[in-house]
């Protein structure tokens, strides 16, 4: 939903980031706001998983020049558990597993984080389970998940819906899916893509990260933007994404190589 | 992270590090047949201890230091020690009231409230402040029960028969080095004895204080279940920081009749020296257990924190039939400490069985070490083992060894050994810092995940603080 006075959340600017010294950003440009669904598409080593995780604040990317302002303030100032407990949320491509520490004291810890940041009360653990288990509905996760380690001997698809579940308990005001699609099948993608589309709101923005036109089917965004070698190469329409999945990525690299010819200033 | 973060990350300073101001009695540095005999004559011993004594002081004047723990130190001399401290108070206390009140505020400070009102409801505990034991509380409750709770001086005095008859015959005086050394100068410990058919009424503990600078802290610890008795002891340690190492040596025995059961918790954390290995103790241990009854058991469970070398294998001697052993363990290395700990199990009786669960976690520059045995004699038909060892490894300079020893004399024994190691990833950190959870949090998170299955076994009110301790042992290791 595209309203042009609704708040700006997050305001990428020039952003450029390394990591272990290889420059992967070269000056992305990026604003979004409230109710805003974007969709980032680009090939492999586009530097899409880059940028979510440079916005989430993972200790092995740099950021060498540029800024991110979310509501205003400066992100990159902050620590990753502070990101996240302001509202920004990273929904991981290849979630990791964590053994010994139960799904369902982590799940309450980090909302519990999340409530206080929000001047919220902190759940017991009576009052949680039964947000939690009302949540598990969004994406039909089985309760037996909240028992086991934290993504332990998941599949693809119960990772992605534990993903989903976190955000949903978490509630970001912007949330960054990488790849959310990627492992899962059309049953399980209809899943998890429904239980985005119902949380998102006029108050938040989602920001989708993916190769395939298949997530944009069931999520309809807003803007697509279309990244090659680290910037941002085109924006339009969800057209855009139909476009691409049409003519494929071959014109980017014609664009990419006029770019290198005449350099310009990109964004 | 930011570099403020890791910034809030230094190491907390040891908590307990502080010396208790005290006049204190104190005997000549040095070790030698002399000695020996001073130190049972201020306690004031019978013939057969101080013969004791005698003949584990010879033992060891013949012995050599062992040397294949993976443990590297430089030679302690034994003569620079001194082997008798003991605070200076009024004759023994006969109550609370008469205890200096400048040992109660040490003890208090260390969180063991001794004085009546503030105790902990269902722990008995006696207090031993270098070598003597100052308090033991809940006496008069436990020996209602006929439950025995002491001072080993005391014992000696008031229960000479049962000292006679036990002591030394789990750990013999001549059993090795430091086992020798202690039975030739121990000073204090505890006593307690169960008598037949009783289920102590509380928790016992002690909790032992090194305080002075060049002494030696040598207790020993002497725990009978008789028939179908049992019991569950947990014991703590502390000591002040000083930038000299000290030698703690302890010896514990263990008599476990018919269907007996001891559980024989320990949390210690004596100083660890600082982040450069300077100072902190040098923790040689001898525990044992002898479940001499058919269908006894005795569990060990620890945590090992402190200590600058720890030298120590709780073992458990299987003689009674169907007799059960276990042994859980949380051993955790920072800085320079190194610990080379684990355990014996050795079946003699059919069907005996015995759980040893090890978690090592090492850190900073430290080295950690799984060192156990399992032993399965001819007779012990249908003896079953399952041991499970695992590392965790945090930051890249730490190191983790197992080294697990299997002799079986039994074709149809089962011995199941299962190892992992696993070190703390910085995408298992940062996944959970991206849900809000702080960086000193998340570690500590994964960590007691790490150690549960051996917190389970800890008695309740000591379980989250083992997690605490882990938790603050760990602040800066990571990043």
């Amino acid at each position: 939903m595209i309203r042009p006075d609704a708040p700006l959340l997050l305001e990428i600017c020039d952003l450029h980031a390394s990591v272990d010294d290889q420059p992967i950003l070269h000056g992305v440009n990026l604003s979004i706001r409230a109710g805003e669904i974007h969709a980032v598409m680009g090939r492999n080593g586009s530097g899409k998983s880059t940028l979510s995780k440079v916005l989430a604040g993972h200790p092995a990317y740099r950021v060498s020049a540029g800024s991110v302002l979310y509501r205003g303030e400066d992100l990159l100032a902050l620590d990753p558990e502070q990101r996240a407990r302001r509202g920004v949320f990273l929904g991981f491509q290849y979630p990791v597993e964590i053994p010994g520490v139960s799904n369902l004291e982590f799940l309450r810890v980090a909302t519990n984080a999340r409530r206080l940041e929000q001047g919220h009360e902190e759940l017991d653990t009576f009052a949680f389970e039964d947000l939690v288990r009302e949540r598990l509905e969004l994406v039909k996760m089985d309760p037996a998940f909240l028992e086991r380690s934290v993504n332990e001997g998941f599949s693809g698809g119960e990772k992605k819906r534990n993903e989903i579940l976190q955000m949903a308990l978490l509630d970001p005001l912007v949330a960054i899916l990488d790849e959310t699609d990627s492992g899962l099948d059309i049953d399980a993608l209809r899943i998890v893509a429904g239980g985005v589309n119902q949380l998102a709101s006029p108050d938040n923005a989602t920001l989708l990260i993916t190769h395939y036109q298949r997530l944009l089917d069931v999520i309809t965004p807003d803007y697509v933007h279309v990244m090659a070698a680290g910037r941002i190469l085109r924006t339009g329409g969800k057209e855009l994404a139909l476009e691409l999945e049409d003519r494929g990525y071959d014109w980017v690299d014609a664009e990419l190589a006029a770019l290198a010819q005449a350099p310009v200033e990109v964004g | 992270m930011t570099t403020a973060a890791v910034g809030d990350l230094v190491s907390q300073p040891y908590k307990y590090g502080f010396v208790t101001d005290i006049e204190t009695e104190k005997i000549a540095k040095g070790l030698s047949e002399d000695v020996v005999r001073l130190i049972s004559s201020k306690k004031d011993e019978p013939a057969f201890l101080l013969d004791f004594r005698l003949r584990a002081y010879r033992n060891w004047l013949l012995m050599k230091e062992p040397d294949w723990a993976a443990l590297g130190y430089p030679k302690i001399d034994y003569q620079n020690i001194i082997y008798y401290a003991a605070p200076k108070q009024r004759e023994k206390k006969a109550s609370l009231d008469e205890v200096d009140p400048k040992l109660l505020e040490t003890f208090d400070k260390l969180g063991i409230p001794l004085s009546e009102q503030k105790r902990l409801s269902n722990v008995a505990v006696d207090a031993v402040f270098d070598s003597v034991s100052i308090a033991t509380t809940y006496r008069e409750k436990l020996a209602e029960h006929g439950v025995i709770f002491c001072s080993i001086s005391e014992a000696v005095k008031d229960h000479p028969e049962l000292i006679e008859r036990y002591l030394g015959t789990v750990v013999p005086s001549n059993d090795n080095y430091f086992a020798a050394l202690n039975a030739a100068v121990f000073s204090d410990g505890s006593f307690v004895f169960i008598p037949k058919g009783v289920d102590c009424p509380m928790e016992l503990s002690t909790y032992f204080r090194i305080n002075s600078g060049d002494t030696g802290q040598f207790e020993r610890t002497l725990i009978v279940a008789e028939e179908g008795a049992s019991v569950s002891y947990l014991e703590g340690c502390t000591a002040p920081m000083f930038d000299t190492n000290q030698l703690h040596a302890a010896v514990v025995e263990l008599v476990v009749l018919d269907d007996a059961s001891i559980k024989y918790s320990t949390v210690q954390n004596w100083y660890a020296g600082d982040e450069n290995g300077v100072g902190g103790i040098y923790n040689f241990v001898t525990k044992r257990g002898q479940c001499r009854g058919a269908r006894s058991r005795i569990s060990w469970t620890q945590v090992e924190t402190g200590s600058a070398i720890t030298w120590k294998y709780p073992s458990c001697v299987l003689q009674g039939a169907d007799s059960v052993g276990e042994f859980y363990s949380v051993a955790l290395t920072n800085n320079c400490q190194q610990a080379d700990t684990g355990t014996k199990m050795i079946h003699v009786g059919p069907r005996t069985r015995s759980t040893i669960v090890s978690k090592g976690i090492s850190a900073g520059r430290s080295s950690n070490s799984y060192r156990g045995l399992v032993q399965v004699g001819p007779k012990a038909i249908g003896a079953r083992n399952y041991s499970q060892c695992d590392s965790m490894l945090i930051g890249d300079r730490a190191a983790a060894n197992t080294y697990p020893y299997i002799r079986s004399q039994q074709p149809d024994a089962a011995i199941e050994h299962e190892a992992s190691t696993c070190r703390i990833s910085a995408d298992q950190l940062f996944y959970l810092q991206s849900r809000g959870i702080g960086f000193e949090e998340a570690v500590s998170m994964m960590v007691s995940g790490f150690c549960r299955d051996v917190f389970n076994q800890l008695p309740m009110e000591f379980a989250a603080e083992a997690d605490k301790l882990l938790a603050l042992k760990l602040e800066g290791s990571v990043g």
